[in-house]
């Protein structure tokens, strides 16, 4: 069971991604997006997910049992190559639902003041 | 309706966008958990994902999102102009081995307003709506 003390905290990340054009780039190749110019919609989650693991684990959550439940983003200014990324992270919500423990997890990303996108993700923790 | 500087790209409310048809096979699966850092092994490894109770290998659920991420950015003629996108996992994409599995992304515009268009999107799989509550906005 997650810790309920962590829920509303905020957790800064303590590294700094530093967005890389090959790390655009695979992404893109990877869904078949032409455009490498900036990072497909979606990209970020490969900063934030990896935040959230690592906190939740932290916190008490059995990863192995999670199941991604729902996913939303809102970007405000696209990721672009050499972007330098702080994520925060923020346990929104813990509840259990027929026995599955449920985690919104809120992300923040953050270039230098400029908040690039916030993200949340609903993670399902099978009983 | 929105005209965008003079180009020929218009979007009327309850208009259905033409849809397009992505094909998912294990190699993509390598290829995106290589890129996205998700390397869980029910997305892989077929001995793994049976153990765990699954039929088989499944599609990373964020892999099947940013397909759509990719329809969207299409529909909106470049990704810098999606402002939010989101979606549910409602059903896995299992991928057998040696297997084309073809996902249907379409969408219906459900708003217009201020510079700013809704969508909202269905995506199948062997007709089974495998994303819930899809929906997206971009900028005009």
């Amino acid at each position: 069971m997650l810790n309920p003390d962590v829920v509303g905290r905020t957790f800064v990340g303590a590294k700094e991604f530093i967005v890389s054009q090959e790390s655009i780039t695979a992404f893109a190749l990877a869904i078949g997006e032409p455009n490498i110019s900036v990072a497909p919609p979606t990209y970020s989650i490969s900063i934030s997910l990896a935040e959230s693991q690592s906190l939740l684990q932290e916190s008490g959550l059995d990863w192995t049992r999670v199941v991604h439940g729902d996913q939303r983003f809102e970007i405000h200014r696209p990721i672009v190559a050499g972007d330098k990324i702080i994520c925060s992270s923020t346990i929104e919500s813990v509840r259990v639902l027929a026995g599955n423990e449920i985690a919104t997890v809120r992300s923040d990303l953050h270039a230098g003041d400029v908040l690039l996108a916030s993200s949340w993700s609903t993670l399902v923790v099978r009983a | 309706m929105v005209n965008a500087g003079g180009a020929r790209m218009s979007f009327d409310v309850g208009q259905e966008l033409a849809p397009q048809i992505f094909s998912i096979n294990r190699a993509k699966l390598v290829a995106y958990a290589n890129a996205s850092g998700d390397q869980n092994p029910i997305h892989q490894n077929e001995d793994f994902a049976k153990s765990v109770g699954l039929e088989n290998v499944i599609a990373h659920g964020m892999f099947t999102m940013a397909l759509a991420g990719r329809y969207v950015s299409d529909v909106a003629k470049g990704s810098e102009k999606v402002r939010e996108f989101s979606a549910r996992f409602t059903k896995p994409v299992v991928v057998p081995a040696d297997t084309e599995v073809e996902l249907v992304i379409s969408a219906k515009v459900s708003s217009v307003e201020a510079g700013l268009v809704k969508i909202d999107i269905t995506a199948l799989c062997n007709e089974v709506k495998v994303l819930g509550m899809a929906k997206a906005t971009f900028s005009v």
